[in-house]
């Protein structure tokens, strides 16, 4: 499975450029609107091309992104996947209740994470040592909050609550708990 | 003049609170009030910005999450809901070209919402209750973290400014349709059908000779189907409002509800349709109302593509609606048939009928050039960009794959919510309020171009450049809503607070400007009794 490090890059780049090249042409706009000249009539047809654009990549960004991001068909038919590992998860009193001190899974293993609240509604996010996120889900209590994930580099990850819930859950951080080994 | 004499009686003494109707004062009151809580927010937002630099030794954590809630309620109820109102309720009868329906009624909206968003602030500030915005359940009723009174306070205050939101709604509709005293009898059903887009939608299924002019301006459309959101919302707070009271009120009197008597995940879809109303409703319709306006006073031209537009914002009313589930992509027990409808595909035509409005707004103003780049153009220029930007970035994020590495990150908060609201709507807001200056105040000059260029550009930079390095920061997995303690994402925080601080110094440089444009006297006068006609928009010699 792609590392969503990988999915970060990419749209780091594809939104910078983005964001320079609207920049520029808002630049742009702005001074020639202002230069001495004739006004102009706007193209119709330019319009029309315009709307379509914008219909193609929006509806386009969620094709290419299902079709890219494994975890994405992933989640959407994780009831059909069987999970090598399943790791039963309790959050009462701004507290991370595991089954064991770590949980220990191998690289490329479907490890299933599922995460029941007994008061507030928490976030169960899996972080690596640098701070950046693995994936995150919300976990709202009366409801089975479930995620399958693939982990695909080893190491030591932390997992951190990621919603709000009082001032206790800046404090809800379980530092170095997933241990992920590289198959023999 | 000396520095004196302009600071107490304004640029060369033109400002006459005197000559002003009662209307341009309740608009400038409006104004003035809904400019101090910004200030408010803006503060809000420096003391956060330093925290997540440093925690403040002074500032504990629960108070600094009472801040985080109090911030975007004061910035989006004290401040833009004070700007918008006060201008809406004079634009509707000036392009409608009758009075306002009741002028009480538009004083009490100013005072609820300026008493309510005080009331809430100080509840906020005073008990640290802080379930911020989001309220997920059972939060807003957990008596272990927060104080059931100062909750109780708190909500009677968000009650008290969405009573003053109906008045509002009231007021609006009761304008477009009522026929004043003296005039001849006004369709009010047609009005109304033709401002909601009723009307609009019938022509599509009649032929061409047999279909209806419209009735109202397309910026009163576009006002009339915001306020559809707004009276919506409105509705929905007040019922949740009202239900955590009774949990609230519950406590303080003995009696302890069962919390799971509300399912926490039905609360949070009730929630979020309900807030949708506001973030992608009536915000993003009101921008799309006010940059036509914009367009065709500061060109003197028709809109290009009118009847689009007017289309557009009938479909955007009905995405509003529609797109709520984009907040629950994350949610495991949400269905998934509504992330991929509702979250995935209905949020992507944000992408489009903001995109029209976009390029319909540029259209007419590439038509009309050459133009001069007065201050209401370059900050109209400034809110486009500001949701060119925020636009595609919400709808990354509202992709079920992106989501999973993206929610509750600083780039929500930044490049999407930050950009959006101070750039877009933020430098949207100040394009009208330069340009009605002159119109509400009876000709009044501003004090200082070289500010209002200033202005411009610290706002412009600062409020992009904070986007950006927040947004840095999460793509780096840096959460929204709580605290780093060990400097972990220090180098975006320090440069997303010096753009902070260039923001502050924006809105300072622009309060100073206004205050020596209208003098202190002025500003005083605003808030005095009017002796002219309350029927009367501006003086009658001068109409």
């Amino acid at each position: 499975m792609v590392d969503s490090q990988l999915v970060l890059y990419g749209q780091t780049i594809a939104y910078t450029c983005y964001a320079i090249v609207i920049i520029l042409v808002m630049g742009w706009f702005g001074i020639k609107i202002t230069k001495s000249g004739k006004s102009s009539k706007a193209s119709h047809a330019l319009f029309y091309t315009f709307v379509g654009l914008l219909v193609v990549l929006g509806v386009s960004l969620h094709i290419v992104t299902y079709n890219t991001i494994p975890w994405a068909p992933m989640d959407i038919n994780r009831a059909d996947i069987k999970p090598d590992k399943v790791f039963d998860i309790t959050v009462a009193n701004h507290q991370f209740i595991l089954p064991s001190e770590k949980l220990v899974i191998n690289v490329g293993e479907k490890a299933l994470f599922d995460v029941t609240s007994k008061d507030l509604t928490y976030g169960f996010g899996v972080f690596r040592s640098d701070n950046s996120m693995i994936f995150q889900m919300q976990v709202v209590p009366g409801h089975r909050n479930d995620i399958l994930w693939q982990f695909e580099k080893p190491g030591v990850y932390t997992i951190r609550s990621t919603e709000y819930s009082g001032p206790k859950g800046a404090q809800m951080i379980l530092k170095d708990v997933i241990e992920v080994t590289a198959n023999e | 003049m000396s520095f004196k004499d302009t600071f107490m009686n304004g640029e060369q003494g033109l400002f006459k609170p005197g000559s002003l109707t009662p209307m341009q004062k309740l608009i400038l009151r409006f104004v003035v009030v809904g400019l101090i809580f910004y200030g408010f927010a803006v503060i809000e937002g420096m003391i956060m910005r330093i925290y997540q630099i440093e925690p403040i030794a002074a500032i504990p954590d629960f108070q600094y999450f009472a801040i985080l809630t109090a911030h975007p309620l004061v910035g989006i109820f004290g401040s833009t809901y004070s700007i918008v109102f006060g201008a809406f309720l004079f634009l509707v009868p000036f392009l409608m070209k009758k009075p306002l329906w009741s002028y009480k009624l538009g004083n009490w909206t100013f005072l609820l919402i300026t008493i309510g968003t005080l009331t809430f602030w100080l509840a906020g500030f005073i008990s640290h209750y802080a379930p911020l915005y989001t309220l997920y359940w059972p939060l807003p009723a957990d008596f272990s973290q927060f104080s059931p009174l100062g909750g109780t306070f708190f909500i009677v205050g968000i009650a008290i400014v969405m009573l003053g939101a109906v008045f509002f709604v009231i007021n609006i509709f009761k304008t477009i349709a009522y026929t004043p005293e003296g005039m001849e009898k006004q369709p009010a059903g047609a009005l109304l059908a033709d401002a909601i887009g009723y009307s609009g939608l019938r022509n599509l299924f009649r032929k061409k000779e047999k279909q209806k002019e419209h009735l109202v301006s397309l910026p009163v459309a576009a006002i009339a189907r915001g306020t559809v959101d707004v009276a919506l919302n409105a509705g929905i707070i007040l019922f949740t409002g009202v239900l955590i009271l009774v949990y609230l009120v519950g406590h303080l009197i003995g009696f302890d509800l069962k919390e799971t008597a509300i399912d926490a995940l039905l609360y949070k879809n009730w929630f979020w349709w309900g807030l949708d109303l506001i973030a992608d409703g009536l915000v993003l319709i009101f921008v799309a109302g006010t940059w036509y306006l914009l367009a065709m006073m500061i060109t003197g031209k028709k809109l290009f593509m009118q009847n689009i537009a007017r289309a557009a914002l009938l479909v955007e009313l009905i995405v509003s609606w529609t797109v709520w589930s984009h907040h629950l992509l994350s949610d495991q027990a949400q269905p998934a048939i509504l992330k991929i409808v509702s979250g995935e595909l209905v949020t992507a035509f944000e992408l489009i009928t903001q995109g029209l409005a976009f390029y319909i707004v540029l259209a007419t103003l590439w038509m009309a050039r050459p133009l001069k780049m007065t201050n209401e153009l370059k900050f109209l220029l400034g809110g486009l960009l500001g949701f060119a930007l925020a636009v595609p970035a919400g709808i990354m994020q509202a992709d079920i794959g992106l989501n999973r590495i993206l929610h509750n990150t600083q780039w929500i908060i930044g490049p999407h919510v930050h950009v959006a609201i101070l750039v877009g709507l933020t430098m949207t807001l100040y394009s009208a309020i330069y340009i009605l200056f002159p119109i509400v105040t009876n000709g009044a000059k501003l004090y200082s171009q070289k500010l209002a260029n200033f202005h411009f550009w610290a706002h412009l930079i600062g409020g992009i450049g904070m986007g950006a390095f927040m947004g840095m920061a999460g793509l780096e997995g840096m959460l929204r809503r709580t605290i780093y303690l060990n400097g972990e994402f220090n180098l975006y925080m320090i440069l997303a607070g010096i753009c902070g601080g260039l923001l502050l110094l924006a809105f300072l440089a622009f309060f100073y400007n206004i205050v020596m444009s209208i003098g202190l006297k002025g500003v005083i006068g605003i808030f005095t009794p009017s002796k002219l006609n309350v029927k009367d928009l501006v003086p009658v010699e001068e109409s």
